[in-house]
């Protein structure tokens, strides 16, 4: 059937699945957005800024599992998705940012409003088209689908000039799509899968260190099996907490700059690492040079590219997560490290106090995020902004189900919190979803508050109010001598901005109103924004100094330990 | 150490770009790129030249493979290859020198291809030592302009770098060895 252009990508969004676009209009989308009304089963949410939409978009694929969309207009429009994009890609997220661009005559005339938008998406996602036919649209969408959720996930741009939404094509969806550039599929290799199973059978001390890979394949169960089957250990990036039950008597947390330190000591320790669907990130793993030079490094992971990027991998396993986990199992021995387990036993026990929730009278973030997260089921949703919070918040958080926890974990984007969450609600409109926010993050993207109250999305905003971009005042504190520049923040009034939204605000000021403040903002159905007043001058620990190796992790001077500065 | 990796990408806009844009993010140094058309309708073939230690090497071949525009990528830095390299070189040359650099440039291989009073401009294919030599030989005439167009290179034997999509057989197993499998039935969900 003929159509123009704009029903055309309509009818392509449903066909991928995407049931929701969180949008903003402008000149070269207008033909798109006039047909709109005639495609009910797509909704379109108007976001306050081209960020939060694709912030929004993340924070949906993240929560559901599902292919996220975000829309802008060109020029400006489009430019205020990089952040987004660049988000998603660090942290492989299966997404689609459709922007509009100039007409095709004026493409390249430097004409109102004319970014080179795929120019500038080229490093920052996984594939990005500019459509110059409205006849292409169906097979691109189709491919960019594909792309986007296939293989190691990642955001895919398609860039539109405006007179091709106008030109009328033939709507025919592709039966298949063949990419022969791209391996989305990788066949398992079995030489690969006997050199991994020969050395963790013959590991003493083995190590897992389960990432974002194991969430986004599926592959929890999986994991579970084989730490189990193999008696071994598992540590979690900050972006593969929730892959395995953080109460499993295997599971220990996670490692890196802001691990635990039996964590750390556990990575700097073992004999046999085994990197399921992680990057083998600095963050993680410390100094490069240092990380463990003896451990023997078997590495499964789908994007061949990551074995070896950082660090010498030993047996390299090129697949999805999953797929590898259900051939290696099987062909791993049976096994028990019990002296090794009761070794990172004995050091958690007797480092406990490192990562004390403080008990003076004064409120913590740690106490605040232990207690959302007691409070509420198993099934809480927790978003979070980036900073000392989210450190927090991955350390003193329960996390039992992969996709629980979203967090800017590559990019580190500072403002993800509020519009991620927004996201999330909409994807999973039956949770309780809890953003954690830091004062400065919160300040960035707080627009998406009006979204919220036109959509009526009910997320819980947990503003950990400690007048300070905290992490840097750390950092300054720490690395600086005391020399505290530009964090300290004068903040506005968040219950007049919960006000002028038209949203219900509490402010904590005593700890024991805490639990009550979080019991309340439960039973609220709407958006609630909480200004919990939290110390200022906190510092999380134990801490890997930036450029240090895992064994250098440090704890909390004495006097520091578990009580209130 | 210098790197020569083939890769066979798809013919379509804006691709030199990401392959420019990924040495340049990744940090990798060109000392070449040479850009053609190939057999096939559709595939480009790039020869990169890079500088760089071991796992330069292999960085560069697995992230260029990770690009969708880019089909198949082979080092052929120790593989038995012909290497060659073009280059036009106007050189200095009077009348009476004619002889002695027509000496040179058979010794070379080269050829003539422009002659006048002062000067001769000269075409050369050459391996990289074959070239280095020639231009160490010429320079003392005067060497007015020199272009070169960038290594390629080239299996021996019956072994190619190709992709060929009218051979339905190859290409499936090139697939199914790469884990290139044609998947992805639509619509795409992931499981
Ligand atoms: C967009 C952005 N800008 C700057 C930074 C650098 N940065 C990292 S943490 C941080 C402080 C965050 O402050 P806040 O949101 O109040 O959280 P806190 O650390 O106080 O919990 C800053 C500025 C960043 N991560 N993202
Ligand atoms: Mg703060």
């Amino acid at each position: 059937m003929k159509m123009s252009g704009a029903d055309i990508v309509l009818e392509c969004l449903k066909k991928v699945g995407i049931d929701t676009v969180f949008g903003y209009p402008g000149g070269v989308v207008l033909p798109l957005y006039d047909r709109f009304p005639a495609h009910p089963e797509v909704r379109h949410i108007l976001v306050r800024h081209e960020q939060g939409g694709g912030h929004a978009a993340d924070g949906y694929a993240r929560a559901s599992g599902r292919l996220g969309c975000a829309l802008a207009t060109s020029g400006p429009g489009a430019t205020n998705l990089v952040t987004a994009i660049t988000t998603a890609m660090m942290d492989s997220v299966p997404t689609l940012f459709v922007t509009g661009n100039v007409s095709r005559n004026l493409l390249g005339k430097d004409g109102f409003q004319e970014a080179d938008i795929t120019g500038i998406t080229t490093p920052i996602v996984k594939h990005n088209y500019l459509v110059m036919r409205a006849q292409d649209l169906a097979y691109t969408f189709a491919e960019a689908a594909f792309i986007a959720q296939s293989g190691r996930p990642g955001p895919v741009h398609i860039d539109i000039p405006k007179d091709v939404f106008q030109e009328e094509a033939e709507f025919e969806w592709p039966t298949e799509v063949k990419v022969r550039g791209y391996a989305a599929n990788p066949r398992i290799d079995p030489d690969m899968i006997a050199r991994a199973a020969d050395i963790i059978d013959a590991a003493e001390r083995p190590l897992i260190i389960a990432g974002h890979g194991v969430i986004l394949s599926n592959a929890s169960d999986e994991l579970r099996a084989f730490a189990e089957k193999t008696g071994t250990p598992v540590l979690n990036t900050l972006l593969g907490l929730g892959s395995i039950r953080g109460d499993h008597a295997l599971a220990y947390g996670m490692l890196g700059m802001h691990g635990s330190y039996e964590a750390n000591h556990a990575a700097s320790n073992a004999d046999v690492i085994i990197g399921i669907g992680n990057r083998m990130d600095d963050r993680a793993l410390g100094r490069f040079a240092d990380f463990n030079p003896t451990a023997k490094i078997v590495h499964i992971d789908i994007d061949a590219a990551e074995h070896g990027k950082n660090i010498t991998t030993h047996a390299p396993v090129l697949g999805d997560a999953k797929r590898v986990l259900q051939v290696l199992t099987p062909a791993v021995k049976q096994n028990t490290h019990v002296e090794w387990v009761r070794w990172i036993d004995d050091l958690r026990a007797e480092h406990a106090y490192s990562m004390q929730i403080p008990s003076g009278p004064e409120i913590s973030v740690q106490y605040v995020v232990n207690r959302i997260s007691q409070i509420n089921d198993e099934d809480l949703v927790i978003v979070t902004g980036v900073g000392q919070h989210q450190m927090w918040a991955a350390q003193h958080m329960k996390f039992t189900h992969p996709h629980q926890l979203i967090t800017s974990g590559g990019l580190g984007t500072m403002g993800f919190e509020v519009p991620a969450a927004m996201g999330a609600q909409v994807a999973c409109p039956d949770a309780t979803v809890w953003s954690i926010c830091g004062d400065g993050g919160f300040q960035m993207t707080f627009q998406e508050l009006a979204t919220m109250v036109d959509e009526h999305l009910p997320v819980k905003m947990a503003i950990m109010n400690n007048g300070y971009l905290g992490m840097v005042r750390q950092w300054q504190e720490l690395f600086y001598k005391d020399n505290y520049v530009s964090v300290a923040m004068s903040q506005p009034d968040f219950m007049k901005i919960a006000e002028a939204y038209g949203i219900l605000g509490i402010r904590v000021t005593e700890k024991e109103a805490v639990d009550d403040a979080i019991r309340a903002a439960n039973s609220h159905n709407g958006p609630v924004l909480l200004d919990f007043q939290v110390e200022a001058e906190g510092n999380v620990w134990p801490m890997v100094p930036a450029g240090a190796s895992l064994r250098e992790t440090v704890e909390a001077p004495r006097e520091q330990q578990g009580v209130n500065r | 150490m210098k790197h020569t990796v083939v890769a066979l990408v798809e013919d379509r806009p804006g691709v030199l770009n990401r392959v420019a844009s990924l040495f340049r993010r990744r940090g990798f140094n060109i000392d070449s790129l040479a850009v053609g058309t190939t057999e096939e309708v559709g595939i480009s073939r790039m020869t990169i030249v890079v500088d760089g230690a071991e796992g330069i090497a292999d960085q560069v071949e697995k992230q260029l493979d990770k690009l969708i525009d880019v089909i198949r990528v082979e080092d052929m830095t120790n593989a038995e290859a012909v290497v060659r390299e073009l280059a036009l070189i106007k050189v200095r040359c009077a009348t009476t020198q004619r002889h002695e650099v027509r000496d040179l440039i058979e010794i070379f291989r080269a050829h003539i291809v422009d002659v006048s009073p002062d000067h001769l401009m000269v075409e050369i294919a050459a391996e990289q030592d074959r070239m280095d030599a020639f231009l160490v030989n010429l320079r003392p005439y005067g060497i007015l302009e020199l272009v070169r167009t960038g290594r390629v290179a080239m299996l021996r034997g019956t072994g190619t770098t190709a992709v060929h999509e009218d051979e339905p057989e190859a290409i499936e197993r090139f697939h199914m060895e790469s884990g290139r499998l044609p998947e992805g039935k639509l619509p795409y969900v992931s499981d």
